[in-house]
């Protein structure tokens, strides 16, 4: 693929409202899941909730589009002089070449699970005030975030569930390449709400303590939310030492089971694989993955097959999901804008909460942090039900 | 300027049963006759997964079977764009109701084809496509978006994409909500190239002009009223192997302008 410039990016979740938070947080090793209090949940998990998000106040003609999702959504874009940003773009390229991709897996539905418990007794009709293509729909994301930005470009929201933000840089990516647009903001918006605590909790994949990924006891994923972003701009002619850079992106589809992978990690392999050879680039040339782990047994063994088949074992990489929660649509961009982090400042996260590392885990799993390390290359992996597979490879340009 | 060959179609709709006899239909030639969407069961899919899946997969898979065997390729190496305003209605009425009771016990199969992407993965189980699916929504503008998704797809690869768009109503309460008349999918597969199976090339870019209606006034009413009919001009010039022009509906104030030539 041709390469892109990374001009800005932000991230907010339970480790910290923007970078400076994250970055504190990352460079701790703290994690902020914490035992499951959110709305009337009574389960026995620990989520990784974003501590402020019911007090944002979203702008009184944008109320229609008021829910958690949309609210954590404008609380993320708040941070870092993003939204700056997104005009300063504006100013360069005209609102209309400017798209916005995102991904989400839930978006609003809370509104929903909120309302079916409101139901008029007599005829089962729904609270009048719920709106559905302003809270409950996948796109009421698209529609909030591009009218509080003001673009005019191409708009659309990925739901490929926990693939979908990674996905997002994917397909922005071609529309720049294709000639549609010149940048877009890209990204992801998941926060928590009833249907994904309960649906996990169905498939006896939650953990009943903080999700350890790649621990030989790990028993299951933690549930995060998350609102992560960046801008994806057409190569300036001449590019900043220390720039960043979306180089490469592949998707594959597992073709296996709705909601296991495949057993060997065909298809996460498969998408590491295209990304490398859209980026121009052989397995040796990455420096550090950040992984999927999401800490259920199936996957994390899955993707370790995979990582083992195509990296030297003397690959470094780590699952952040200790630290941040499974953020499902959200973990593709919030893991992206981890990685952004890490070039950025030399910081190779260590996985937190993983005691005991896999015995079957045949590369060079962190579970410290090695900072101060400058590198180059970092991929990272994103895998969805549906056996719906994406990896990034960004880069720091020397 | 994006361009593609079509090379194969899908449809089904209320009186709409398949590409072949609704074509006329579309094109104005024939009459067109309402009557309630009717969905076959997917053979592609092995029984247990058939019996488990709802009416959105069905939809979405009927019609990219139709354009995938009029086309005369291999599902196995197409990637795939599956676009539609939302996940599955029913699916999604149960697990809220459920969530409303005291027990909020879900069914875990209920969970996991309640996610957006169920026709996607169903649809590379089936066919053992491997290759990258996406499942995108732009609500009323989910027709658009997929086919721009997959016109800009075929445009850096250069090779062939199938694209499903496809609705199905959500039962009530929530249809209240989100009235829709009834379930429409249609198809398309798109190549990069011009192929001897090639139908004609479409070549698509942003416009703002309003979108084109239908003149049958009960088809306008299915085009108005469900986001995948908002194919239904690009399928009636297609129907008609006619070169044109044709503006489809995208988002508020804006439009998708698509030039068809090379019709065969």
């Amino acid at each position: 693929m041709t390469p892109l410039s990374i001009s800005h990016f932000t991230a907010t979740s339970c480790i910290g409202r923007g970078l400076d938070e994250m970055i504190a947080s990352l460079r701790a090793r703290r994690s902020g899941l914490a035992p499951c209090t959110f709305e009337t949940v009574r389960l026995d998990t620990y989520v990784g909730e974003v501590p402020g998000v019911d007090e944002e106040s979203l702008p009184h003609e944008l109320r229609r589009f008021d829910c958690r999702n949309n609210r954590l959504a404008q609380l993320g874009l708040r941070q870092d002089g993003f939204m700056d940003a997104v005009q300063a773009s504006v100013a360069r390229w005209g609102r209309r070449r400017i798209g916005l991709v995102l991904g989400t897996s839930t978006s609003g539905i809370l509104a929903t699970e909120i309302a079916y418990r409101q139901r008029d007794p007599a005829t089962g009709a729904l609270p009048p005030d719920l709106d559905y293509a302003g809270t409950h729909n996948s796109y009421s994301l698209g529609a909030f975030t591009r009218l509080l930005l003001g673009l005019e470009g191409p708009a659309t929201v990925i739901c490929t569930a926990c693939s979908s933000s990674a996905k997002a840089f994917s397909s922005a990516g071609r529309m720049i390449e294709a000639g549609l647009i010149d940048a877009a903001v890209v990204g992801g918006v998941d926060s928590l709400c009833l249907t994904t605590l309960y649906g996990f909790h169905s498939l006896q994949l939650l953990s009943g303590a903080p999700c350890k990924p790649f621990d030989a006891a790990r028993d299951g994923i933690s549930i995060g939310e998350a609102a992560a972003f960046a801008l994806l701009e057409r190569m300036p002619p001449h590019l900043d030492s220390g720039a960043l850079l979306l180089t490469g992106s592949g998707e594959s589809s597992d073709a296996h089971h709705m909601s296991s992978p495949h057993p060997q990690g065909r298809g996460a392999r498969e998408a590491m694989a295209q990304a490398l050879a859209a980026a121009q680039l052989a397995p040796p040339d990455i420096d550090y993955i950040n992984l999927h782990g999401t800490g259920t047994p199936g996957n994390d063994a899955a993707e370790g097959c995979a990582v083992s088949t195509l990296f030297e074992h003397s690959i470094r990489a780590s699952s952040t999901k200790g630290a941040t929660g499974h953020t499902l649509g959200a973990a593709g961009a919030l893991e992206a804008v981890i990685c952004a982090i890490g070039l950025r400042h030399g910081l190779m996260p260590g996985s937190a909460n993983t005691e005991r590392l896999d015995p079957a885990v045949e590369f060079d799993y962190l579970r410290e942090n090695r900072a101060n390390v400058p590198f180059r290359r970092a991929l990272s992996n994103s895998f969805g039900f549906g056996g719906s597979n994406c990896s990034l490879i960004l880069e720091r340009s020397a | 300027m994006l361009t593609a060959y079509v090379r194969g179609v899908g449809l089904l709709g209320p009186g709409l049963t398949d590409w072949q006899t609704g074509a006329p239909v579309i094109a104005g030639t024939a009459p067109y006759r309402p009557c309630p969407t009717v969905l076959p069961a997917p053979q592609a899919l092995p029984p247990a997964e058939r019996r488990r899946t709802g009416a959105t997969v069905k939809l979405a898979i009927a019609v990219a079977q139709q354009a995938v065997s009029r086309a005369a390729i291999d599902p196995a190496g197409l990637a795939a764009v599956f676009a539609s305003s939302s996940g599955d209605g029913v699916i999604c009425h149960e697990i809220c109701e459920t969530l409303a009771t005291e027990e909020r016990q879900i069914s875990p199969t209920r969970f996991h084809n309640s996610v957006h992407n169920a026709a996607a993965g169903y649809w590379s189980i089936a066919t053992g496509a491997t290759a990258a699916s996406s499942a995108i929504c732009a609500y009323d503008a989910s027709f658009a978006a997929g086919l721009l998704e997959a016109l800009t797809l075929i445009a850096v690869s250069g090779a062939p994409a199938l694209l499903s768009a496809y609705e199905t109503a959500y039962p009530e309460p929530m249809n209240a909500k989100r009235p829709l008349p009834d379930s429409f999918g249609a198809a398309l597969v798109l190549t990069a190239t011009s192929e001897q199976m090639s139908l004609a090339r479409i070549t698509a870019a942003l416009g703002d002009a309003p979108g084109d209606r239908m003149s049958e006034p009960q088809l306008e009413v299915l085009r108005a009223g469900v986001p995948a009919a908002r194919s239904l001009p690009l399928l009636a010039l297609l129907a008609r192997r006619e070169p044109g022009r044709v503006v489809i509906d995208y988002l508020p104030e804006q439009s998708v302008v698509l030039e068809v030539c090379e019709c065969r």
